[in-house]
């Protein structure tokens, strides 16, 4: 990770001894003016070392991390460490993780797709099978209905663990609704049970019309095979929807005329509301938006210009303004978008912003292209309670202190 | 990277999917790619259940057949009554759905009885799924039914009595989804 200007501010950073995002810095000066680097003194790493390249080993600290202790490390999940990234795309090594029981190693020749139900041709298809029909490649975000958090978690709290249930990627495969039409959709097929081959078995009911509209068969991810975490060799892929519909490991679709009601979505991933009645099928992941720099964690060297950072997405679509608060919400100014503009995909948003060293709460909101606009937690709190578990979108705010610490607020 | 096959089974594909409409009203495939599963494979992997029992197999199990698999196979995550222990709490929770602290079980969330025998066809044991036989499915179903008083002691089930179990919360859930509903 570069430092960003103005965090380090040579002699000052160098005694703090870190930078904002916590990597440990040298004391040394050997290397720096007017001292020749060791580095130059010498041949450096042969090429094919390793032959699939990894991060420097200085970036030891950008890594995904388990979101909370859980009975077992199968049914689990770990965040994105969305503080340390640029940009919009994930990636593939610290894409979010979501399993239910746990992550198989499937062999490709082995894996087959089964589809039948209602239709008019059940048909199984091998990997060579889906990966020679048209394909496309288009970015989307993936997050957990389960990212951000009901109950106010530590001052600590960093953009990861706040909102690390999301990643983005280029995803390429086949068009669920091409795949469909081999097998020909029968009149009255309204729902659509996908299962994966992972321990758990896992399955949901996807509506016929999502099937058709942008959900993907995916195979790849960021230009190369899905990882195992991933899905690998096979993963549904349903744009804007709740991140557990995009079922991995796929091996099976069976068209229904009603909904299949598994576990995952009666018992789980099901929203209880105040009046103890649980919403079902709340699929779509609603506008939201974090602001990564400054973000819980990290520290301001300093007053002076500081590039404000974030994030924002909508599973409704695009992002169409990111409206931030420097003055904990009484006035907003709107961020720039970095382009590309995309659908159901993160959008990097930026904002220069001049600290004068006083204590600022800093906010974010994004608006879609239906008018949607992020809502506040008292807001949300309001409407849904405390009880529903999933689909958190408030504002997350952050507490910029006079000592440039940066502390995560509910 | 998986290779991928040549081109000539694309022409004829291509070849047939020209051909002029026939008597059968359904579009015919454009593309001619994977091959029919057999009945026989559809069975094997056909383990879903619904909410109307459909999809249930063959076979039973009593209450008091489930309560051995239950202890054998069950009890060290869930207890020995459903109370729960390392995993969730299978029983309880009645009435608080609407509270500070609802506690969602088997029993008092659940909206059907199928979905807990689906559940445990697919994913449990924990340690090894899909391990139970049809009999045993319906045992440890009956069972952990049994703990929530929601069927008597000398309950039997098979695909025919399970769909009838009366789920308490039933009637506890909505769709569609009516958001946005905030701000």
């Amino acid at each position: 990770m570069v430092p960003r200007r103005g965090v380090l501010k040579g002699a000052a950073a160098l005694a703090a001894g870190t930078t904002a995002t916590g990597r440990a810095v040298s004391q040394s000066r050997s290397n720096l003016p007017p001292n020749i680097p060791e580095w130059m003194k010498t041949q450096g790493a042969t090429i094919l070392s390793p032959p699939y390249g990894l991060p420097s080993p200085f970036e030891k600290n950008v890594i995904r991390r388990q979101r909370t202790r859980t009975p077992t490390q199968t049914a689990a999940t770990t965040t994105t460490p969305l503080q340390d990234l640029q940009g919009i795309i994930t990636p593939n090594g610290l894409h979010f993780e979501r399993d239910h029981g746990g992550v198989p190693a499937i062999d490709p020749d082995q894996h087959r797709l089964m589809v039948h139900g209602l239709v008019e041709r059940p048909l199984i298809f091998t990997m060579d099978d889906l990966t020679r029909f048209p394909s496309v490649s288009r970015l989307y975000f993936i997050e957990c209905s389960g990212n951000g958090s009901w109950n106010v978690l530590p001052p600590a709290t960093t953009a990861q663990e706040s909102r690390g249930l999301l990643s983005c990627a280029e995803w390429t495969g086949v068009p669920l609704a091409t795949v469909l039409a081999e097998a020909g959709v029968k009149p009255g097929a309204a729902w659509l049970l996908a299962e994966g081959a992972d321990a758990a078995a896992m399955t949901r009911s996807v509506p016929i019309a999502k099937a058709m509209d942008d959900a993907l068969l995916c195979y790849s991810q960021n230009g190369e095979r899905l990882r195992p975490e991933q899905g690998y060799p096979l993963r549904l892929l349903l744009p804007g929807f709740e991140g557990n519909m995009s079922v991995k490991w796929l091996r099976r679709l069976k068209l229904g005329d009603q909904p299949f009601q598994t576990r995952e979505e009666t018992g789980q991933y099901s929203d209880l509301m105040p009046n103890g009645v649980a919403r079902q099928f709340t699929f779509v992941m609603e506008a939201n938006s974090i602001i990564t720099f400054p973000s819980g964690g990290q520290r301001l060297h300093g007053p002076g210009s500081y590039e404000i950072s974030g994030l924002a997405w909508s599973g409704r679509g695009r992002v169409t303004g990111v409206e931030v608060s420097t003055d904990g919400g009484r006035q907003w100014r709107r961020a720039a978008l970095q382009e590309p503009v995309l659908t159901k995909c993160l959008t990097r948003f930026r904002l220069p912003w001049t600290w004068d060293g006083a204590p600022a709460l800093l906010l974010s909101r994004s608006i879609d292209e239906t008018g949607y606009i992020q809502p506040s937690r008292a807001k949300l709190v309001a409407v849904r309670g405390l009880n529903s578990h999933y689909h958190y979108n408030a504002i997350q705010p952050w507490q910029v202190a006079a000592d440039g610490t940066v502390t995560y607020v509910a | 990277m998986w290779p991928r096959l040549g081109v000539g089974a694309v022409c004829a594909a291509v070849a047939v999917a020209a051909l002029p409409a026939t008597a059968t009203a359904a579009p015919q495939p454009a593309y001619g790619f994977g091959r029919p599963a057999t009945a026989q494979e559809i069975a094997g992997w056909d383990i879903d259940v619904r909410a109307d029992g459909a999809g249930l197999p063959p076979g039973q199990g009593s209450v008091a057949a489930g309560r051995g698999v239950y202890g054998q196979k069950c009890a060290a995550c869930h207890g020995f009554t459903g109370e729960g222990g390392p995993m969730e709490a299978l029983v309880g929770g009645a009435g608080t759905l609407a509270s500070a602290h609802p506690v969602k079980t088997v029993g008092s969330f659940w909206p059907y009885a199928t979905t807990l025998f689906d559940y445990v066809r697919r994913a449990m044991p924990f340690n090894a799924p899909q391990s139970l036989s049809a009999d045993e499915v319906y045992a440890v179903t009956a069972y952990v039914l049994f703990l929530n008083h929601l069927v008597p002691q000398d309950a039997v089930l098979d695909a025919r009595t399970l769909p009838q179990v009366k789920m308490p919360n039933r009637n506890g859930f909505t769709s569609p989804d009516p958001r946005p509903d905030a701000p």
